[in-house]
């Protein structure tokens, strides 16, 4: 059945490849030669400075800071939303009461589940715009309102949150906060994923490890998290792309986008101020292929570090 | 790819809801112990939910009241009166009536042209041998990994360039968005569907076109239909995906020539609430961001196996 092979493929791949190679292929192959020129965006001068751009991205303490920050969400986002995740699996899985069938899972975790996996089907800027609110840094703010009830916070003297730069063991407390929004938004997600995973394992080898006089923190850490580590690495990875991607809050949630006094600078906030504020596209999209770069480079890295032989079941 | 045989399968089967027993019996950890562990689950369990639960309840509920409330009793879960008029000014005076009428034309030519073109591309690139299929294939996969913020750029100067010969697909055109989304969501989607009809046994298609069938009816009447759990996986990440995008609207959406912007919810709810310090209509805010997340989250409590497996199925591939 060769007859009409290539028209048929030709015809289902026109289209897509069309519009991919429009509106994503091209503008990142525009973005990689403008990034060597001096084009401003507005103007149509522009003119080839080489690798002048690059050169200039070293030395900007702005871009240093940034990279830092985008380093501080590449640890902590999936550090701390990967151990609240796993610790709440482990408490639905195991954290059941003991009856003659063995260990089971708490009471009701099918209606925990639907509810912490709540934040992930809101979109991110239903989360900022809400996580706005509650952190207010009046009474009416719902952290700072009720804290001040309890007489906790001086009412002259509020939590600033998203507008302190004041750091907190050494990084700035606006991150801290976002972090602790990010985390709140993802660890539902994660832990329904973990769930499932930790029931794909065969009961057989809870058994085994019962048989040989495990108890429950025993089985769990020497049984089912080892067994996770795929699952594990794998959230690891997609964690790390959200972490370089809280744009979002940061541009909702804190002043002039990246402040107070650029204190919650990332990649992204940067480049696009000097895009769009400062009108340096070639310097802007000399970043953006830096900024891409590292994500490559961290892509490949996490797949190597995580990369292990898969157990079969 | 060796993980690609196990992901979509999962997709339709949706967990069980209640975690399996550990059987046999433990010497260990019995009695007590495991008594006041289940307390110390439990307890903990809750006080997450309540972290999950009440930021949303206080953002319903702050809803309802009017300004005068929202200001004295901030923290007070209980309206005095239910104060429906604060959705409806947020719905007229907000705008968002509109936001949501421009949300949904996009999106409903979005989702489908993204599941229908990036399911035939995935088919002709995973059951038909030709050359540069390879290269094609990674060209799409490239896209998951690239940086949005990149493309900014020259993607606005794309659109807007392309504006001046085609009015249609210039900026802050829903036809534009369109074909915007569909370019975006094909990576994706063609990533995972292609690992999808990997899957499907080849002696199917293989009777239908004995029987008669052309390539293109045996996709559509055979094969597709034989898709349809990874169908309704990847149709859910691209709802969800797509209603919560909200970089490229604020990039492209851009008013040009003084005429009104047709923005879609995520960038109206950004712009009403970066505005709000000006008019501090506060109960009219809680207003518009009730009624962005009561939606989604409706559509989430009915479906909810259905989005718990789409969406970790999309994760543990």
């Amino acid at each position: 059945m060769r007859h009409g092979v290539a028209r048929f493929v030709t015809g289902f791949l026109a289209l897509p490849v069309a519009l991919y190679l429009f509106y994503v292929v091209w503008p990142f192959a525009q973005a990689a030669g403008y990034s060597l020129t001096d084009w401003g965006g507005y103007s149509d001068s522009q003119h080839f400075v080489g690798l002048d751009n690059y050169v200039r991205l070293l030395s900007d303490e702005l871009i240093r800071k940034a990279f830092w920050h985008n380093v501080f969400f590449l640890v902590t986002v999936p550090l701390f939303t990967i151990a609240l995740a796993l610790f709440l699996a482990f408490l639905l899985n195991v954290g059941g009461r003991e009856d003659r069938a063995g260990i089971r899972g708490v009471f009701g975790s099918g209606l925990y589940k639907v509810i912490f996996f709540f934040p992930q089907v809101l979109s991110l800027v239903v989360v900022a715009v809400m996580w706005q609110q509650i952190y207010r840094s009046d009474n009416q703010g719902l952290i700072n309102g009720l804290l001040m009830k309890v007489g906790l916070v001086d009412p002259e003297n509020p939590i600033a949150f998203t507008a302190d730069p004041e750091p907190f063991l050494g990084v700035p407390a606006v991150l801290w906060w976002l972090l602790l929004i990010a985390v709140w938004s993802g660890a539902g997600f994660y832990m329904v994923l973990f769930s499932a995973a930790m029931q794909s394992i065969p009961k057989d080898i809870y058994e085994a490890a019962i048989l040989d006089g495990a108890g429950r923190f025993h089985t769990f850490f020497k049984v089912t998290l080892p067994l996770l580590r795929e699952t594990i690495s794998v959230a690891w990875v997609y964690l790390g792309f959200i972490a370089l991607d809280m744009y979002a809050l940061v541009f909702v949630m804190t002043p002039s986008q990246g402040g107070p006094n650029h204190a919650s600078e990332i990649f992204a906030s940067v480049l696009n101020f000097t895009a769009f504020q400062k009108g340096q596209f070639g310097y802007a999209c000399a970043m953006g292929v830096a900024l891409a770069i590292f994500t490559i480079l961290l892509a490949a890295l996490q797949l190597r570090i995580t990369r292990r032989d898969r157990i079969e079941f | 790819m060796s993980t690609a045989t196990h992901g979509p399968v999962r997709a339709d089967q949706a967990p069980p809801s209640r975690p399996a027993p550990v059987r046999g019996s433990d010497t260990r950890g019995r009695g007590w112990g495991g008594r006041i562990f289940n307390g110390f689950s439990h307890a903990f369990l809750v006080v997450w939910a309540v972290m999950v639960l009440y930021p949303l309840l206080w953002v319903v509920m702050s809803a309802f009241k009017d300004d005068s409330q929202v200001i004295r009793e901030p923290l007070s879960l209980i309206p005095h009166k239910l104060h429906w008029g604060n959705f409806a000014r947020a719905w007229g005076e907000g705008h968002l009536g509109a936001f949501f009428l421009n949300t949904v034309l996009v999106m409903v030519g979005s989702v489908t042209l993204t599941m229908l073109l990036g399911s035939m591309a995935a088919y002709a690139l995973a059951r038909y041998e030709f050359p540069g299929n390879r290269l094609i294939y990674y060209m799409f996969l490239s896209g998951l990994t690239l940086p949005i913020y990149l493309a900014a750029v020259p993607l606005f100067k794309g659109v807007y360039n392309t504006g001046i010969s085609f009015p249609l697909l210039g900026p802050n055109k829903h036809l534009m968005l369109i074909l915007v989304y569909v370019a975006w969501s094909l990576s994706f989607t063609i990533f995972f569907m292609h690992s999808f009809f990997r899957t499907l046994p080849d002696s199917i298609a293989e009777a239908a076109q004995v029987d008669g069938a052309s390539h293109t009816r045996t996709f559509f009447s055979v094969m597709l239909p034989m898709a349809r759990p990874g169908l309704i996986s990847i149709g859910i990440f691209n709802v969800l995906g797509q209603w919560n995008q909200w970089y490229l609207p604020t990039l492209l959406m851009q008013s040009v020539a003084g005429e009104p912007k047709h923005q879609v919810i995520a960038q109206g709810l950004i712009e009403l609430s970066v505005n709000q310090g000006y008019k501090s209509d506060w109960s009219g805010l809680f207003a518009g961001v009730t009624m962005a997340m009561l939606p989604v989250l409706i559509v989430y409590i009915v479906f909810q196996r259905q989005v718990q497996s789409g969406l970790t199925a999309g994760v543990s591939k």
